[in-house]
């Protein structure tokens, strides 16, 4: 036998071994590093300065006025605590900037971080109010602005698994919520509501389908003109047909909560997680769903590998059309039920534009979860959790103008997002039309 | 040796291709192409880039319909609509750029597309993986995740996937292109049990070395048709012949070198990727005016940060590198071009040539900023194409019109483009990185001739190449890098066996030893 190099070593495939380089800080992770770190900084030189102005206790109410079992309102002394959150963040941004934490450490810094500077500014803007800050109605209500957001997240995750960027979140929600305000009216039905939701969630679905995967044309580009046409779409309608029939054509039935036997009666998870309507916790069954159907499943399994290397499914008899066609459907009926949130689950009647830019919320969920259903849901709690913060503050009457305070809990969420999202993947071929 | 066409004979069992033809619009890529290929033969595909192999094998597999022709395989005619109906007649197919999901781990991408239920099973496919490793004397873990593999075990969970569903017949397109010197000797014993077992296997390349290693049987493509078959023994220079369709000279020839005063000098230099990798660690050397110093390694050594650095590409954490006295450390590429360097990036299509625009100024890309292509603000269009004009004369690039799209060009004349870019100024050092990459044989030639023309200018070359031909045919010394460090300067008469080893990581006298211990079989030179 001739071998070609004549080359003759000890066996290499006993030990297949890889090219591990010794890891130092790149330039980029040293800046983004030390970027974080001044952001904290800052946030937590301003929670310093606002010691001065707090004064007296901060009380918090863990249940509300009517619950059944009544927790104690916690009371914090207002300063000291701000102080302390003040504290915290300079520490942790000490931390990042001196460059001495382990990985673990980082993350665990920027979640203290993050944890401190909601505390702290919650306290500082509780202090010496007459209310408690109602802890309870937070949570509760974090759970429930989340739940448009959380399907939302699951519609891009699914899809951009497959390999479809699905900029048009928020043109399916609006599509969604106006059928279900629709049929909901005329039906007085909250079933054939959401069916209707899913069916138009879908059907929107199939319009991104045909243009992105038929006729290859720019996703990213496309997600913007669905929702152009979303929004024309409804208004036309709205004003031509359901304005001068408001009575007939939009006073839809709206959810009732659904206490669940037992758990509803738990003190504080009890208002937050089992009093809820049928459509969170369809959405917070539908995190496990997508999550086993993407990582559990045959069909999953094809899905990702059809976003990541559609070459590769393709030579194994994978048809990647068909596969990218599957996965943008199914995420449309998880946009559907997203988009009866806003009719049938919430207030009823459809107004125009009334999604006002959840459909985007929910794709930053999407990016920030690492296109992973349970990171991605636990995003849009987050944001939930924000959104929730800013009304719920509003009613407490701080010095602050109220942009201010609608401002801060975004920094947060950077601040913990900078903290505990490094590198982020998506999958390889997102985006990338599938041509042979 | 070379036996006409004709006369190839018929079979009753085994697999043959029978006048395939194959157009994509008005191109013919297969024009009636005959390929029979019998168990229990190595039989290998010689072609140019862009000679038909991959398209015909790609009819073969299913990925592309046939326009004439037919595939029969033991006397029965066969249609494969797509891969899946390939597969179940017993083909399989290791493809050059391998198609296995990367964020994967073995196991998943060996079930892929065929799970046994609506649920996914891993337990079953790490037992597949398992079985058909024992089965084959291929060792992998099946849960390994394939981006974390060496690209030499990534191939063999590409083979070991192919031959998942007993085929009888077993494509490799260019199985031999990302492979380290030792990781094809071992490919090399592969291929030859399976045959060994009765497999047919069709082993698709470029390069006349590795076919007389290995074939049984040779066919020869050029311009998607037949041209000749030979036997084992057929020389190289025949080969390239019947490859090229012309007399092809593949020695360089070249004057001894005559190095001048130092122009390139690199201290220390260390560097980082993105990921904070360090991938060129404490690397000195320098280069002297008229010598060319190869640089070689398997690929993914640090070898193209190494060059990204030296351009101003990639921010050097420590260290220095001087061009004729000049400071270029941590500089920019617009400083470099002006200090007098060249560069060749190693991936043409993606850094070094702009496809949607003309061949007249992708020649002009380094300097359409100033004069003579520059007129204030503006360009100076007519001095751009005279310089177009005379560059496609002299660097015989093949177009008809300097105003055609870039992309119009083969990758020899796209490669030729970026060469005559780069040379068609006065340089104080040329840095090229595997300037003939997918490149074909009479271009090589070309490319060749030119860079050691640069060099007897009294430019200093670095030349960074995976390819030991390339680095034995140009190198005036050799510097091997492995895992981001050097481990030795060399003479260009070193073995390639020690070359080779050296590769992998042994220092020069250690890989001498090894080389010693182990006796040579006289070998192919």
């Amino acid at each position: 036998m001739s071998s070609v190099h004549d080359a003759h070593v000890p066996s290499l495939s006993d030990a297949p071994e890889q090219l591990d380089f010794t890891v130092v800080e790149s330039r980029d992770a040293r800046r983004a590093r030390l970027s974080t770190g001044a952001l904290i900084g800052v946030v937590g030189l301003v929670l310093a300065v606002l010691v001065f102005s707090t004064s007296g206790v901060a009380r918090f109410a863990l249940s509300d006025a009517f619950a059944d079992v009544q927790l104690p309102t916690i009371e914090l002394p207002g300063a000291p605590v701000v102080a302390v959150c003040a504290v915290l963040c300079l520490l942790a941004a000490a931390g990042f900037i001196s460059g001495r934490l382990p990985g673990r450490w980082s993350m665990l810094a920027g979640i203290v971080a993050g944890l401190a500077v909601t505390l702290g500014f919650l306290t500082w803007a509780a202090a010496g109010k007459d209310l408690p800050f109602p802890v309870a109605n937070q949570l509760a209500g974090t759970v429930f602005t989340a739940t448009p957001l959380i399907l939302g997240a699951l519609c891009g995750v699914v899809g951009e698994r497959s390999g479809v960027v699905n900029v048009a979140i928020e043109g399916q929600f609006l599509t969604a919520a106006f059928a279900a305000a629709i049929v909901g009216s005329v039906t007085q039905s909250i079933p054939a509501a959401l069916f209707a939701a899913v069916l138009a969630g879908v059907l929107m679905a199939s319009v991104l389908a045909v243009f992105a995967i038929k006729y290859l044309v720019d996703q990213v580009v496309l997600g913007v003109v669905i929702n152009l046409l979303a929004s024309g779409i409804t208004g036309f309608l709205f004003d031509q047909l359901v304005q001068p029939n408001s009575r007939v054509l939009n006073s839809a039935p709206t959810m009732d909560p659904i206490p669940i036997p037992l758990l509803a009666e738990l003190p504080l998870i009890g208002p937050v997680l089992f009093q809820q309507t049928i459509l969170v916790y369809l959405a917070i069954v539908s995190v496990v769903v997508v999550w086993f159907l993407l990582f559990r499943t045959r069909w999953g399994l094809r899905v990702r590998a059809v976003g990541e290397h559609p070459e590769a499914a393709d030579t194994v008899g994978i048809s990647v059309k068909r596969v990218r066609w599957q996965a943008v459907l199914v995420a449309g009926i998880f946009s559907g039920l997203g988009g009866a949130f806003f009719t049938v689950g919430s207030v009823g009647i459809f107004s125009k534009d009334l999604t006002v830019g959840n459909g985007f919320i929910a794709l930053a969920a999407v990016i920030m979860g690492r296109w992973h259903p349970v990171l991605a849901a636990t995003m849009a709690l987050f944001f939930g959790f924000v959104v929730q913060m800013a009304s719920q503050l509003q009613t407490l009457n701080t010095p602050v103008p109220s942009q201010f305070l609608l401002m801060l809990p975004y920094i947060a969420t950077i601040i913990a997002v900078a903290g505990l999202i490094g590198r982020t993947r998506a999958p390889a071929a997102d985006g990338i039309p599938y041509t042979k | 040796m070379i036996r006409p066409v004709a006369d190839e004979a018929e079979h009753g069992t085994g697999l043959q291709l029978k006048s395939i033809t194959k157009r994509f619009g008005t191109f013919v890529a297969n024009d009636a192409v005959d390929l029979d290929i019998r168990p229990g033969e190595i039989h290998c595909l010689l072609g140019e880039n862009g000679a038909g192999k991959s398209t015909l094998m790609n009819v073969l597999y299913g990925l592309y319909q046939p326009d004439g022709g037919e595939i029969v395989i033991d006397g029965a005619v066969q249609h494969f609509a797509n891969p899946k109906a390939a597969m179940a007649a017993g083909i399989g197919m290791v493809h050059q750029h391998f198609m296995l999901v990367e964020v994967f781990t073995v196991a998943e991408n060996m079930i892929l597309g065929r799970e046994p239920g609506l649920v996914v099973d891993l337990k079953a496919g790490r037992a597949t993986v398992r079985e058909l490793s024992a089965r084959y004397n291929l060792p992998v873990d099946p849960d390994a995740v394939v981006e974390d593999l060496p690209v030499g075990v990534q191939q063999r969970v590409e083979i070991l996937k192919a031959l998942a569903n007993d085929a009888a017949y077993l494509i490799l397109d260019e199985p031999t292109a990302v492979l380290t010197p030792q990781e094809i000797d071992e490919l090399m014993v592969v291929l030859q049990r399976l045959r060994d077992e009765g497999k047919g296997i069709v082993f698709i390349t470029h390069k006349l070395r590795e076919v007389r290693a290995i074939a049984d049987r040779i066919t020869v493509l050029r311009r998607g048709r037949v041209v000749g078959r030979a036997e084992p023994g057929t020389s190289e220079n025949e080969l390239a012949q019947l490859m090229v369709g012309r007399a092809v000279d593949l020695t360089v020839s070249k004057q001894h070198a005559e190095p001048g005063p130092v122009r390139l000098e690199v201290e220390n230099l260390t560097v980082t990727n993105s990921a904070g990798a360090v991938v060129v660690d404490g690397i000195s050397f320098e280069v002297a005016g008229g010598e060319i110093l190869c640089v070689a390694g398997v690929q993914g050594n640090g070898q193209s940060e190494l060059a990204d650095a030296l351009l101003g590409n990639l921010p050097v954490l420590s260290g220095s590198v001087r061009l004729d006295g000049h400071d270029l450390t941590d500089g920019t590429p617009k400083r470099a071009i002006i200090a007098g360097m060249g560069f060749v990036p190693e991936d043409r299509q993606h850094d070094g040539f702009i496809g949607s625009f003309t061949i007249a100024e992708n020649l002009v890309l380094n300097r359409f900023d100033r004069p003579p292509f520059a007129k204030g603000a503006a360009l100076d269009l007519e001095a751009i194409n005279g310089n177009a004009l005379r560059l496609r004369d002299e660097f015989d690039i093949r177009t008809p019109e300097v105003q055609n799209l870039g992309s119009s060009l083969s990758g020899g004349n796209a490669q030729k483009v970026v060469l005559a870019r780069e040379l068609s100024r006065e340089l104080a050092v040329l840095v090229a990185s595997q300037p003939t990459r997918g490149v074909d044989v009479g271009a090589i030639e070309f490319l060749h001739k030119r860079i050691v023309a640069e060099r007897d200018k009294g430019t200093a070359v670095m030349l960074v190449s995976t390819e030991l031909e390339e680095v034995e045919a140009l190198a005036d010394r050799v510097l091997v890098m492995y895992r981001g460090r050097v481990v030795g300067i060399v003479g260009p008469d070193t073995p390639r066996d020690v070359l080779g080893m050296m590769m992998a990581g042994c220092s020069y006298d250690e890989a001498v030893a090894l080389a010693a211990a182990a006796p040579t079989e006289g070998g192919d030179r």
